[in-house]
């Protein structure tokens, strides 16, 4: 049976007078990874951001598990309250394209400190968890140290573990590899083909195509705001059939 | 006067103005911060009421200040209060005027962090009482501890200012035995207590400095 985890309706969301989401609509099913391409500036940070709640949107449904984070009346989104919107935060993780760690904490409280700050558990519980994170993202070794002291693909690691803590049922990606260097994307792109084969439901927004050819069930091409085609990595990737898909990723054809 | 008795009487008004630094340092250093947020309010009536009041604390001279608190009562209000409305006279000034420093200095440390810290603590479910305490105060307090040290070292040299009203500190003593001798000697002597004072205050924030300083 098909759940949605995730549901989007006609979001729309301006800065100013710039229209940066043009009405969007789309579907995550539980289980699936779905990617997001387009060029810089069509708008798939800003969904993604709309999504997690990091921006407010002007109109739409944002539903997750079949709760409303916002409900649209008279074509404006009003949004949930308070302890709903905490619920429905706990639903879906974040990673984000400069890791956004927290540089006074070590590896293994930048991973378990949520843990034990909101979700309360005891620390010894939640140090069981770190651990077991930090020897899945392959950082075993790096408990103790600060982030300052690793790589960016490092950092990135250990931010992926300190979103998996958490247990969240949907995993976002807002360009994890981009602020890194060529060399130190793949191992990103492993962790997260990793978590693909364990059914972990993803929404990655990505430019690194061949990585989300191979690792999603749908993809999405988003460009000026709105999705200009979407379907199976072999349709839109392989087979565009729009014009300005094709335009954009012939750029990537290698 | 015997040495022993000048550098006697010269302690006593050193513990006065240790005593002075102190509890300035106690109630400024938090109630900075209470400044600070008032200053960074939505609140545009609080806003303003908190600019205002940095701006005259900032913008006039601490001298008057203290003149103005301790001698106000009596010339605007008509109450006389006790002798000992002096060491509280001291205390309200400074503490008044520092909090107004530190405040804009805690609130260019709050502005200098980074959005992204917020926003990771948000999508992991901090509120926001748990977000300033645990995330952004540690960081803001490393980058803001060479501008507090700065502070710290002028507030040792500000307590001599309470000689404005007569109170008896290191600085209104070593003026009150350098008159009666007619020479320097006391002057010299306070001077070397300062610098000391300085030094080891300079120690302890060079030691924190470094306490702090296991990430960057």
């Amino acid at each position: 049976m098909k759940v949605n985890l995730l549901e989007i309706k006609n979001l729309k969301k301006s800065f100013g007078t710039l229209e940066v989401i043009k009405g969007i609509s789309l579907n995550v099913e539980e289980g699936k990874v779905v990617s997001i391409i387009g060029p810089s500036g069509s708008g798939k940070s800003t969904l993604l951001r709309c999504a997690t709640l990091l921006e407010t949107i002007d109109s739409g449904e944002l539903i997750y598990l079949g709760e409303h984070a916002t409900t649209d009346i008279d074509g404006k989104a009003s949004y949930a309250h308070k302890a709903q919107l905490k619920r429905i935060q706990s639903y879906f993780g974040l990673v984000f394209q400069n890791f956004n760690l927290f540089p006074h904490f070590s590896v293994i409280k930048n991973v378990i400190d949520a843990l034990i700050t909101v979700q309360k558990k005891p620390k010894d519980e939640a140090m069981e968890i770190g651990r077991g994170l930090l020897k899945k993202v392959g950082l075993a070794d790096k408990e103790d140290a600060y982030p300052y002291q690793l790589s960016g693909g490092q950092q990135q690691r250990v931010s992926i573990a300190r979103a998996l803590a958490l247990n969240p049922k949907i995993l976002f990606f807002d360009e994890p590899t981009s602020a890194l260097d060529p060399e130190l994307t793949g191992e990103i792109l492993n962790v997260i083909k990793e978590l693909a084969a364990e059914k972990m439901t993803m929404v990655i927004v990505t430019h690194e195509m061949s990585f989300a050819r191979d690792v999603s069930d749908h993809i999405i091409f988003m460009d000026n705001g709105v999705i200009v085609e979407e379907g199976s990595p072999s349709k839109v990737i392989n087979n565009p059939e729009n014009e300005r898909t094709k335009a954009f990723l012939s750029r990537f054809e290698s | 006067m015997t040495w022993s008795v000048m550098i006697f009487k010269l302690s006593e008004g050193m513990l006065e103005s240790v005593k002075i630094f102190t509890l300035t340092l106690l109630f400024s250093l938090p109630l900075g911060l209470f400044v600070a947020f008032g200053r960074m309010s939505k609140n545009l009536l609080l806003r303003n009421f908190v600019r205002l009041y940095i701006s005259i604390m900032r913008g006039t001279p601490l001298i008057l200040q203290l003149m103005v608190i301790y001698f106000g009562p009596f010339y605007i209000f008509n109450i006389t209060l006790s002798s000992g409305y002096r060491f509280y006279a001291v205390i309200i000034g400074f503490v008044i005027n520092y909090a107004a420093y530190f405040a804009e200095i805690y609130r260019g440390g709050i502005e200098s962090m980074p959005v992204g810290q917020y926003e990771a603590a948000k999508v992991l479910g901090y509120s926001k009482a748990q977000t300033f305490i645990r995330i952004i105060l540690p960081q803001v307090i490393k980058r803001i501890l060479p501008s507090i040290t700065n502070e710290v070292i002028t507030l040792i040299k500000d307590t001599a200012l309470a000689f404005a009203i007569s109170y008896a500190e290191m600085f209104t003593v070593a003026k009150a035995i350098a008159a009666a001798q007619t020479n320097m000697t006391a002057f010299i002597i306070a001077g070397i207590f300062y610098y000391v004072f300085n030094l080891i205050v300079d120690f302890i924030m060079g030691w924190i400095e470094k306490k702090l300083s296991y990430y960057r």
